[in-house]
């Protein structure tokens, strides 16, 4: 295969994907409006309670709203991940996953390419929330909408990773619903999005250790720093670890030979 | 010395060798120790009941899954070792439906295209070409969602032979379809074999889609009983007929 096939080989599957997500309207909508419901009432009920010091990449006092924007933006990319992984789960059900595996293309290579499709469908559904959250009153560094975009691709790439894994893991679509309830809302809620790591040490330092190893909480982190114009290193190089591990996970489960996926029987009347 | 061109498909060599294919799932045995030589530009029918092993073999073959014992060739190319050019050779329509119902026929077909790389401008003319092929140029714009089984069974035929492949299988291609598009279907892709050279692998357990010169291969509870031609296998059994010979064959009860 030339340069040339690998190429339009990832551009047909980015395509495909832009079709889909196109054609589930409610699906942007959906994903736009979970994280706002968080910002117009969650984050304006809690400004007056909930009060975070100076710290950093913080340089003075900020309002509870503007901390929870890296965790809405990490909450758009893991329902996005998961949103892929359904579509996986969904392709398998409905036979098109067999069109995909069947591509002469290397598995690792189409699996890639589905990862960075998913990455890159949420970057628009980031930068319109981020564009009402600005009409709300929350300005960022103007810089930071572009420094961003470096930890956006990389905590992307994760979620989207996390969830390619967890859809190799799902033999039925009616059994994804749990997997968000267990996958999703732990992590969400035991990492840094909703409030800092040293108010959490401070009402439980075991519930400390669990958000320390969330990958959830690095990606808001590293996603944090960048919307500041700040580089942490240590967020970026945890994300850019649990990607490899997730992608290897991947990978590895879609193998033919070895897979998770191997052994999901797909339908039809002959053994 | 002269290395020879691994993507040059030589005429001699079977389009579909399976040797010493065995694979279990959960533990029970789903083939075993099957052989399959299926010569090129053949029309070769792989007859089973539901849960011989028909499917399986086919998820083997397109590299689905990988056997845990045995080899496949596909014109000359191990499935492991070479599975690019093994699978490029191949076209593959599947017993599940397995196009996207929230896209249209084009761009089903476009998608196809793209995972095998192909040009845009190749892919464009083959898409109308095969589209046309087929009677459906003028549904190119519809969404799957709105075809009726003859007609999305005909887009995925179009699909599979999108990129010039030299080996189809079809899984039991026309389950579920009424006699017009059953025998619409069985010309198409005999003719396929006829005008174009195309090696099909037809796997059915319909007797009545055989014919007595088809190249047939009984498959039983993952094992193969019987390969040859049909009319010869029905001679050998002392059959009245293959419905005749496949029962004694596959009840034990051959002469």
């Amino acid at each position: 295969m030339t340069l040339g096939g690998w190429f339009r080989c990832f551009v047909g599957i980015v395509w495909r994907e832009g079709l889909r997500f196109i054609q589930q309207r409610s699906r942007f909508v959906s994903a736009l409006v979970r994280p706002l419901i968080w910002l117009f009432v969650f984050a304006a009920g809690f400004r007056s309670v909930l009060g975070v010091s100076i710290i950093p990449p913080y340089e003075t006092y900020i309002l509870y709203d503007e901390y929870i924007i890296p965790g809405l933006i990490a909450m758009i990319q893991l329902f996005n991940g998961m949103q892929s992984s359904l579509s996986m789960v969904y392709d398998r059900e409905m036979g098109s996953m067999r069109v995909l595996l069947t591509s002469p293309m290397p598995r690792w290579f189409l699996l890639v390419s589905k990862l960075v499709a998913g990455t890159l469908l949420s970057l628009p559904q980031i930068y319109v929330f981020l564009g009402i959250a600005w009409l709300y009153g929350i300005e960022l560094p103007p810089l930071g909408y572009v420094t961003v975009i470096p930890a956006l691709i990389l905590s992307g790439l994760m979620l989207g990773a996390l969830g390619l894994l967890l859809s190799s893991m799902i033999r039925q679509l009616e059994n994804f619903a749990g997997v968000m309830n267990f996958i999703i809302f732990p992590m969400f809620f035991a990492s840094s999005a909703l409030y800092p790591l040293w108010k959490v040490e401070e009402a439980s330092p075991l519930l400390h250790d669990i958000c320390a190893y969330n990958p959830f909480t690095y990606a808001v982190e590293a996603i944090r720093f960048m919307l500041y114009e700040k580089f942490d290193l240590f967020s970026m190089e945890m994300v850019a670890g649990f990607l490899v591990v997730f992608l290897g996970g991947a990978i590895a489960a879609y193998d033919p030979a070895k897979g998770l996926i191997a052994r999901v029987r797909t339908g039809g009347a002959g053994a | 010395m002269t290395v020879p061109d691994p993507n040059v498909v030589r005429a001699d060599l079977p389009a579909l060798a399976v040797e010493s294919l065995s694979h279990k799932i959960a533990g029970r045995t789903i083939l075993d120790a099957v052989n399959i030589a299926v010569p090129a530009s053949r029309f070769v029918v792989l007859l089973g009941q539901n849960g011989a092993g028909k499917t399986t073999l086919f998820s083997l073959v397109t590299r689905l899954y990988t056997a845990q014992t045995g080899s496949i060739r596909i014109f000359g190319h191990e499935l492991r070792q070479e599975s690019s050019r093994a699978l490029s050779q191949l076209g593959v329509v599947f017993q599940q439906r397995a196009l996207d119902p929230d896209l249209s026929a084009n761009q089903n077909l476009w998608y196809h295209a793209a995972l095998h790389g192909m040009p845009w401008g190749t892919a464009r003319r083959r898409i109308a070409e095969e589209l046309a092929r087929v009677g459906l140029a003028d549904h190119a714009k519809r969404k799957i969602r709105g075809f009726s089984g003859g007609e999305a069974r005909r887009v995925e035929i179009a699909r599979a032979l999108l990129h010039n492949p030299r080996l189809l299988l079809c899984d039991e291609a026309t389950v579920g379809l009424d006699i017009r598009s059953r025998a619409d279907i069985m010309a198409d892709v005999r003719g396929l074999v006829r005008e174009r050279g195309l090696t099909v692998l037809w796997a059915t357990h319909l007797i009545d889609e055989v014919q007595p010169d088809d190249l047939t291969i009984i498959l039983h509870r993952g094992k193969v009983l019987n390969q040859g031609p049909a009319r010869d296998i029905i001679a050998a059994v002392g059959a009245t007929s293959l419905n005749d010979a496949f029962r004694r064959i596959t009840e034990g009860k051959a002469a």
